[in-house]
């Protein structure tokens, strides 16, 4: 099903997505095929040079988005500064925490830990591409029944770690969960219940 | 922040080769260790060449020989899951399977990880060590906990922070390198540096040379491999200490193997001593226990590691107890 642009609601522009869409860096958006094919030719070998900006281009959650960036700028800065997504959370920053988790490919990995150059070519999916409008997704839906946060800044990346987990493994054991999740902190300490959430997320995935 | 640096990412090897000639240049594969480095401004970058997309540096096949060739940005997760891999080097598999989190094996590539720098807190830190060119080693008086027992040297005791690399050892798998001068092979156990030798380096790799390939020999017929990681957390962590195993049995003796321990030496250690004791023999109790007490005989612990020495007997002789059942 195509995304919504992230910025806009059933009445065009949201306050939220208004607020962060102001003053960033994005120099577009738009879906089209021809921007895309864009994207191939950035990954060129051609120089981004150090301390300016450069095009990049990336496809997130279903859209093609041409940023200015630094080649310095990870994907994690990018996602939130850039372009306002801002479900990707800044913890350690060093791949340790697990709260910018994103899917690259359909695979989980630290946005913290990618460069935004890296991600180009590469389908990203972030917190905000598993709403449809502003319905929750199957693994949101369960993180919020089975109450799987406390302070709940951990919880797009650990949502993120699951949904990574239950693409590749729909059924996953309670030992494959704990596995599946085992690259994101939870300070809270909420582990119980956000492995109750993963097993209700694949329930629901598999239309229970 | 990380330092300003210029970003290329060439689709041949040949073109980032020949990027890698410029001044303070460094090979992206998946990113991991070397954003981690960045930020922490372990060592002056001024270039990152990104082989991310050269193609023929990625994925697993079998050549006609039946060793298997993994392509150096093959990800960690790939070998860890491949049909191949599971199969016939099973001790490879294990050793993937225990790396780091979900996250990181999805990134993380084998080529990177063999060439990843030292966990050594003080080499990660603010300190001005021996590794970073400096004139001290803070770790041999300092918080060495989790540093070395084997292979220090009197100079630096980091361990060496892989667990493929210590299976790789074991499976007596080659490293293809490729540089200006042409493409070489240099076996795993002789591709790390022990730091008595050049301490600020831990590969031979020299400039501008980037791992392409391993490659894994066909086990002999009765070979098994097994890899065992102990960490301090369960979810995931560095090894404390660890034992890779490939041993050749004849029913249930061993007719040979190799035993390389991990978490135990700035290079992946290979124990001759467990291997001399287990050679020709049934792994009963009396030789599992020899080989165990032999592994930590010649160990040099520094103030805060001794907890090692048990631990790594324990570990040892686990493993070959399991491996003895299983023969």
């Amino acid at each position: 099903m195509p995304r919504k642009n992230p910025t806009t609601g059933p009445d065009g522009l949201t306050r939220r997505g208004f607020l962060t869409s102001m003053g960033t860096g994005a120099i577009g958006v738009a879906a089209s095929a021809d921007l895309f094919a864009a994207g191939k030719e950035a990954v060129d070998p051609q120089v981004m040079p150090a301390g300016r900006t450069s095009k990049v281009v990336l496809r997130i959650n279903g859209e093609t988005h041409v940023v200015l960036a630094e080649p310095r700028w990870t994907l994690l800065y990018v996602l939130r500064e850039v372009i306002g997504l801002t479900g990707a959370k800044p913890g350690c920053e060093r791949g340790e925490c697990g709260a910018c988790t994103v899917l690259i490919d359909g695979v989980a990995r630290y946005a913290c830990l990618t460069l935004a150059a890296e991600a180009q070519g590469s389908e990203v999916t972030t917190l905000e591409g598993l709403m449809d409008g502003e319905t929750l997704g199957p693994v949101q839906t369960a993180f919020a029944e089975a109450d799987a946060f406390q302070c709940g800044y951990c919880t797009p990346g650990q949502i993120m770690a699951v949904e990574g987990l239950l693409r590749t493994n729909p059924n996953p054991s309670a030992e494959e969960i704990r596995r599946g999740a085992s690259g994101n902190l939870c300070r809270c300490g909420a582990y119980k219940h956000i492995f109750e959430a993963a097993h209700r997320a694949a329930e629901l995935k598999r239309g229970k | 922040m990380f330092p300003d640096f210029d970003y290329v990412r060439p689709q041949s090897l040949q073109a980032a080769i020949t990027h890698l000639a410029d001044e303070a240049a460094v090979v992206h594969a998946g990113g991991t260790d070397l954003l981690g480095c960045l930020r922490e401004h372990i060592f002056a970058v001024k270039k990152v060449v990104s082989i991310s997309a050269v193609k023929e540096l990625h994925g697993i096949d079998e050549a006609a020989d039946g060793a298997l060739r993994i392509g150096a940005l093959t990800t960690i997760r790939t070998v860890a899951e491949h049909p191949l891999v599971r199969r016939r080097f099973s001790g490879l598999a294990q050793s993937a399977s225990e790396v780091a989190s979900p996250q990181l094996r999805n990134q993380g590539t084998i080529g990177g990880n063999i060439c990843q720098k030292p966990r050594c807190w003080y080499y990660r830190g603010d300190f001005n060590c021996l590794r970073k060119g400096g004139g001290t080693c803070f770790a041999v008086d300092g918080e060495n906990q989790f540093h070395c027992i084997f292979g220090g040297g009197g100079t630096c005791f980091i361990v060496h922070p892989s667990d493929i690399a210590p299976c790789l050892v074991a499976l007596n798998a080659t490293a293809r390198v490729a540089g200006p001068s042409g493409v070489r092979e240099v076996p795993l156990e002789k591709f790390f540096m022990r730091p008595e030798v050049d301490v600020q380096h831990e590969t031979v790799l020299e400039p501008r040379e980037i791992v392409t390939q391993i490659l894994v020999p066909p086990p002999a017929a009765g070979t098994r491999s097994a890899y065992r990681k102990v960490r301090a957390r369960r979810s995931w962590d560095f090894a404390l200490a660890g034992v890779a195993l490939a041993l050749r049995f004849d029913g249930r003796r061993v007719v040979e193997g190799r035993v390389v321990l991990s978490g135990a030496a700035p290079v992946p250690w290979r124990s001759a001593e467990v291997e001399q004791t287990i050679r020709g023999k049934e792994l009963d109790s009396d030789v599992i226990a020899a080989a165990a007490k032999a592994a930590v005989a010649e160990a040099e612990p520094l103030g805060k590691n001794g907890y090692k020495i048990p631990l790594f007997q324990g570990v040892i002789e686990e493993e070959l107890a399991r491996m003895s059942a299983s023969a």
